[in-house]
């Protein structure tokens, strides 16, 4: 009985350590703009243009990028909460929704997401409980059983389940609530759970609580973690590797270290130079960066970066840069044309 | 250091009660609303119980005693033109102009609320076709609409009902529909996707039990129009014939005596202005104490 509450949605780990538990390859969407009843011509916003990465088991991949850079969008993509234009993901050595491969029902249980905004995540209709009981009960767990469950996951994440269990989610506070998204997305005993900007609305010290839980659940449950933010600090806090968006591409991918440290592409570099320093000397006098990136509609042809970096070239504004490995590693892949003479 | 010796209570958890629970007790601060439900409350009785309590016949006339004064022995709010007791006739014509006020309302609540839902769910093409249809019933002014298609009916309470329904479900619906399309859009409805979670178990679960709150609100504040849309419609002879008693009807045949009895005359009008008064203070004080937030 008991045994059966734990592992009833767990698909078994299959391809071994070395198989990444996702791949994501050429990953599009544009989405249609109507400019006008009447007008004919169709334009798209170039929301996620050819993603491709993947996840090893275990770790954590930090997204980061500016706003609009298609972060999350790239996350509802995965999720499978929008359709993709076209592209292919590999979930642990299976195709997700294609011939032979898991299908999306299949999926989904082993993939769960933390939205930033734990209040519109939680039906304020429903107590914790039931909250956390649903998603099981869909799948055909027993009531008691489910319910069992939510008591233990409420537990887990440090929430009394005496107190809490009954509660509307108007009666916790922003960091109580988020713990219940939390324990929300482990009801299913996924395997890879994407954070959506998860902790941004808290403030610094739930903040500080709410990722040390994450970073316990992740080595208890063996989780691996999609984590999307603006906030620098918590993605080198979290990840072991970070992928940098920029205008719905991937401009640059690598150990954490390696991104932090040694930045390859301008707009890493820009990014990072605007993290504010702890020093109160240190001033920052100029913006690392001028001006808006441009209109989505209608990317630049060339690299997309073309318009706001230092060193831009003539070849930037004629070919599109490819992510390439930077240096002799191949963990370590930029977009930049500059990055390789700049290196070696 | 100190030795705590304080004895420690253990916290009290208090059980969180449902969600109507916390709204009726929010009710209990409103004191207009609750004037209103005990004076809805006094006239529902009244009319449900018209042949227990009423002291006379409402059918029975006596030219002898036509039109007398409020405060007549025995005819404690006067008579009619034809010395209908008054007060007989005021709690009979309730049950009707009550039955038409609530139940144009709850139909057109329920046809109403399952079209915006399906058009606010489903969106795209479905939510066009539905929205747009009704759109053309939401072009007319609703009394134009009412009398129009009672019109077209024909006389009769259940034409009068069908009719009034009618005139409701587009704007039932396009609350629904609007506040449905809201709540999709909420990041919990995203997480029950996730959960693999069907459609309908989606709209059972986490959309009805929200959309079903501001609907009912809005329909509560019909029940006034739809009770003086009635009246209008029994006034034009339109609804329920004479020798009904109904308030609207009342209203009509009482008109010729404006001028010598006032009073008389105006008093169905009264009623209808006090019931719909009540019905819209109860819908606004439902309103404010269903507005519990964080």
């Amino acid at each position: 009985m008991m045994e059966h509450t734990n592992t009833f949605l767990n698909s078994e780990d299959r391809g071994g350590p070395a198989q990444p538990l996702l791949l994501v390859k050429d990953l599009k969407k544009y989405f249609p703009v109507r400019n006008g009843l009447f007008s004919r011509e169709k334009k798209f916003v170039h929301a996620v243009d050819n993603v491709s990465f993947s996840v090893a088991k275990g770790k954590t991949l930090g997204i980061v990028g500016e706003s609009g850079c298609g972060k999350s969008t790239t996350a509802k993509l995965i999720a499978r909460l929008i359709n993709p234009d076209s592209g292919k993901m590999v979930f642990d050595g299976d195709g997700v929704v294609e011939y032979g491969g898991i299908a999306l029902k299949d999926f989904r249980k082993n993939l769960q997401m933390v939205f930033q905004d734990s209040f519109a995540s939680l039906n304020p209709r429903l107590t914790i409980e039931q909250t956390i009981a649903y998603g099981p009960t869909v799948h055909g767990v027993s009531k008691l059983d489910a319910s069992k469950q939510a008591k233990d996951l409420l537990e887990r994440v440090g929430l009394e389940p005496e107190q809490f269990a009954n509660r509307y989610p108007h009666e916790l506070s922003g960091g109580q609530r988020q713990r219940v998204n939390i324990a929300r997305a482990l009801a299913y005993q996924p395997r890879l759970i994407i954070l959506d900007e998860a902790v941004a609305a808290l403030d610094k010290s739930v903040q500080a609580q709410v990722l040390n839980l994450l970073q316990e659940l992740k080595r208890e449950r063996q989780l691996t973690y999609l984590f999307i933010s603006h906030d620098l600090h918590v993605v080198h806090y979290m990840s072991d590797e970070v992928m940098v968006m920029y205008l719905g591409q991937v401009v640059e991918k690598g150990p954490v270290d390696l991104i932090f440290n040694n930045p390859a592409h301008p707009y890493t570099k820009a990014l990072l130079s605007a993290i504010p320093s702890m020093d109160p000397g240190k001033k920052t006098l100029k913006p690392p960066l001028e001006g808006d990136p441009p209109n989505p509609i209608n990317p630049p042809s060339g690299c997309r970066f073309q318009d706001r970096c230092p060193v831009v070239k003539e070849l930037c504004r004629n070919a599109t840069p490819e992510l390439k490995g930077v240096g002799d590693t191949s963990d370590h892949i930029v977009a930049c044309h500059l990055a390789e003479e700049r290196h070696i | 250091m100190m030795k705590d010796n304080i004895d420690h209570p253990q916290p009290q958890y208090q059980k969180t009660k449902g969600y109507w629970h916390a709204v009726l007790r929010q009710l209990k601060n409103e004191p207009l609303a609750i004037i209103s439900a005990g004076i809805l409350l006094v006239l529902i009785i009244a009319a449900l119980f018209a042949p227990w309590l009423a002291p006379a016949d409402p059918f029975k006339a006596s030219m002898l005693k036509r039109l007398m004064p409020i405060g007549s022995p025995g005819n404690l709010l006067g008579t009619d033109e034809l010395g209908r007791d008054m007060l007989t006739r005021l709690m009979y014509g309730g049950r009707l102009s009550l039955i038409m006020g609530i139940v144009p309302v709850f139909s057109a609540f329920c046809i109403g609320t399952t079209l915006g839902l399906i058009a606010g769910y489903l969106g795209g093409r479905v939510n066009m076709v539905i929205m747009r249809i009704l759109d053309i019933f939401y072009a007319f002014p609703s009394v134009l609409l009412a009398v129009a298609i009672s019109g077209a009916l024909g006389p009769g309470l259940s034409n009068s009902l069908i009719a009034l329904t009618l005139v409701f479900v587009p704007q039932i619906v396009r609350v629904a529909e609007s506040v449905t399309t809201q709540v999709r859009q909420l990041d919990y409805i995203e997480a029950a996707r996730m959960s693999g979670s069907s459609n309908l178990s989606i709209i059972r679960v986490h959309i009805l039990a929200n959309v079903l709150g501001p609907v009912f609100v809005y329909a509560t504040g019909l029940l006034s129009v739809s009770m003086i849309l009635a009246s209008g419609l029994s006034f034009l002879g339109l609804g329920v014939k004479p020798p009904e008693p109904e308030w609207g009807l009342m209203l009509n045949t009482l008109r010729s005596a404006i001028y010598n009895k006032p009073y008389i005359a105006a008093l169905p009008g009264g009623f209808i202005f006090i019931t719909s008064i009540a019905f819209n203070l109860l819908a606004d004080g439902i309103r404010s104490a269903m507005d519990i937030k964080k």
